[in-house]
């Protein structure tokens, strides 16, 4: 689950990390108190005004600014504020600023990248740092990799005072040992504790006065592990999803809107993109990406049925289910309630396979419906191209 | 023979008392798989389906009674780890963890456990084990399957049954099919399968299904190209997947582009495997290559 800077930068405060620090709006009338707040709480003239969305590159997007004085923060919240911001993480339409942060501005001697990520390849959390921080990282590691210091951390505390040590003298940074052991420490308790399957600090900061400070926080919490943690569970900003993913969010059903018009239902991740490159490879388009999972029911099916019809470019529909834990025959119960309520204008192929198959083909012959059959997938995907 | 798995191996069944688990048992002992008993803790002395099998609260009860070789896991995400943990506590040689949703934290520390120990942990997000006409462990679907001499690992639980009807129909049958799962974190990788049917004598070629994300197939593809005896056909899902939005760099560092499909393919035909281009070909490209 992705969450906002300014919550990140409440659940690393929570482990005394410090931080820039500032006040979330997402009210006009509230910007000149909230900058008269930050410029006396925090003893500072200048402010920075940033826009809080679930993406990345906002400072190039114009959704972050650095505010000398009260009547540019004015000028700049209020810019900000409601505006339709586009990075390079953000779809090509944009994203509307609902929220923005206004924080203290801090004098800065130097700026590095850091972040803590679980590696698969090497079954264990990576440390990676660079002081090529605030810029485009990704950027940073495909022209200069040697900038990027990453050092791999497993469950023993030796290992991570180890890595911690490789990265202070890699980036000469002996002079300040303590406090970057310390800040690192916590770091690396907060991302463990609180279940993140990203923690990146883009830019942390070492000020003029020699304190280290994360600016940005971006935090990704690993969705299986929310159920031991309520107060970050309420952080998630359903107004940042596409409505029709949220939709089937809530069904319990997997989607993801594609441009196609062959829209597809499928169980399981795999079989689903399986059943996506072979739509393409038939010289068709898929719709969507939709994975029923493990419990689908009639209620699922019929639900899933409603997500792929939003879409209106969609022309047919390609039901490929191979049951394991999914029963084939509630499957076929579900597509003859949704092909019976719901006003169909798109052809249906459906491919029914695994466990109580015979049952399913059984109830969907008797029940007179207007469907086509496939026994392959490949047979499936043919008739499903041909009927767009 | 077959790997991991045959008609003698004895299964109990952690969750059993649960719908999917209770459904599940008994699609096992249709299959003539070797369950004896169930654990549900605190609903130990209970008397489940037709069979009689017996409930205990824990492992440790179970094998007073009973001599256990394997355990399948169908409990719920929140319970999964520590039902995992019980098994390899209690030394029980095959955990086939069938329940999704385990956060990566809690397998990270029975990852370490795991480690220390002799137990061999498949999944967990997985279908399990079947060994065809002699036994399952997990969901997969028993009536697809008919012996034979190929071998199947999968990332994916619906695409293993998919390569299962696959290498049947078009006559070569299978010998064991293994779901490893499609977690970031799992108990056993593709070379630790594939290391198995190229021990097994009556395995001839190999089906290996990965999709996109982690690099276990490249690693494996190095694998094969330097030890593997045996032919390998292999099929990548995600080739059309749209790159995720994401929102931190981090991940894209780490991998440095050798997750996605293309990325895969390109290595697995460097070190000699036979890749299948669409997911319906995987029955017919291992045909051609065994002959």
């Amino acid at each position: 689950m992705k969450i906002h800077e300014y919550q990140a930068k409440e659940i690393l405060e929570k482990f005394d990390i410090p931080i820039q620090r500032g006040y979330p709006l997402d009210d006009k009338k509230d910007i000149n108190s909230t900058i008269r707040k930050v410029q006396e709480n925090f003893d500072t003239e200048a402010v920075i005004v940033k826009a809080q969305v679930h993406a990345g590159g906002r400072g190039k997007g114009g959704g972050v600014k650095y505010c000398a004085t009260y009547e540019d923060a004015q000028n700049a919240a209020n810019s900000i504020l409601g505006m339709n911001l586009i990075t390079h993480q953000t779809d090509p339409e944009g994203k509307k600023v609902n929220k923005i942060l206004i924080t203290e501005a801090l004098d800065i001697k130097k700026e590095y990248y850091f972040a803590i990520t679980f590696d698969r390849s090497k079954n264990c959390d990576v440390f990676i740092v660079s002081d090529e921080g605030g810029v485009d990282i990704e950027e940073v590691a495909k022209n200069s990799p040697e900038k990027i210091i990453k050092a791999w951390i497993n469950d023993s505390e030796n290992s991570l005072l180890n890595g911690i040590n490789e990265i202070i003298s890699k980036l000469s940074l002996e002079k300040y040992q303590n406090q970057i052991e310390d800040i690192f420490r916590k770091l690396y308790r907060c991302y463990y504790e609180s279940d993140c399957s990203l923690l990146e600090i883009n830019p942390l900061v070492i000020t003029t006065d020699d304190d280290i400070i994360a600016l940005d926080a971006k935090v990704n919490i690993d969705s299986n592990a929310l159920f031991r943690h309520p107060e970050i569970t309420s952080y998630r900003d359903k107004s940042e999803e596409n409505p029709l993913e949220l939709k089937a969010s809530e069904y319990g059903l997997n989607y993801i809107k594609l441009d196609g018009n062959v829209g597809c239902m499928v169980n399981g991740a795999g079989l689903a993109m399986a059943t996506m490159d072979i739509i393409k490879h038939y010289g068709g388009e898929p719709a969507n990406f939709l994975d029923v999972g493990g419990a689908a029911n009639v209620e699922t099916i019929k639900n899933g049925f409603k997500i792929i019809l939003s879409d209106r470019n969609v022309k047919s529909i390609l039901i490929n289910i191979f049951g394991g834990i999914v029963r084939c025959d509630r499957v076929a119960n579900g597509v003859i309630q949704a092909v019976k309520e719901l006003d169909l204008d798109a052809s249906v192929v459906v491919r029914l396979q695994g466990t109580n198959a015979d049952l399913a083909k059984k109830i969907l012959d008797d029940s007179g419906i207007n469907i086509i059959s496939a026994e392959t997938i490949n047979e499936a995907a043919k008739k499903a191209v041909e009927a767009v | 023979m077959s790997i991991l798995l045959d008609k003698n191996t004895s299964i109990l069944v952690q969750g059993i008392t649960g719908s999917e688990g209770l459904f599940h048992t008994e699609q096992m002992l249709n299959y003539n798989a070797k369950v004896l008993c169930g654990v549900t803790p605190g609903k130990g002395g209970q008397i489940v389906t037709n069979n009689q099998l017996p409930v205990f609260n824990s492992i440790k009860d179970a094998k007073k009674q009973f001599d256990i070789h394997a355990t399948t896991i169908f409990v719920p995400p929140k319970f999964a780890a520590a039902a995992i943990i019980e098994a390899i506590e209690q030394n029980i040689k095959l955990i086939v963890c069938i329940s999704e949703g385990i956060p990566v934290r809690d397998m990270i520390q029975v990852k370490n456990m795991l480690n220390k120990s002799s137990s061999i942990l498949i999944g967990p997000n997985c279908p399990g084990i079947i060994t065809a006409e002699e036994s399952k462990i997990g969901i997969t679907p028993g009536f697809i399957c008919k012996k034979g001499s190929i071998g199947i690992l999968s990332r994916s639980g619906t695409l293993t049954y998919e390569a299962i009807d696959q290498v049947v129909n078009i006559g070569l049958g299978l010998t064991t099919a293994v779901g490893i799962g499609g977690d970031p974190v799992i108990g056993s990788s593709m070379i630790d399968i594939l290391k198995h049917f190229d021990a097994d004598g009556e395995t001839k070629g190999v089906v290996m299904i990965g999709e996109i994300g982690g690099n276990m197939e490249n690693e494996a593809a190095k694998w094969i190209k330097d030890n593997m005896n045996k032919p390998v056909v292999s099929f990548i899902a995600g080739q059309t997947a749209p790159k995720g939005k994401r929102m931190g760099h981090a991940g894209a560092i780490i991998s440095e582009g050798s997750e996605t499909a293309e990325a895969k393919i390109a290595i697995l035909k460097e070190c000699g495997v036979t890749i299948s281009n669409t997911v319906s070909e995987i029955g017919s490209t291992m045909k051609r290559i065994i002959g």
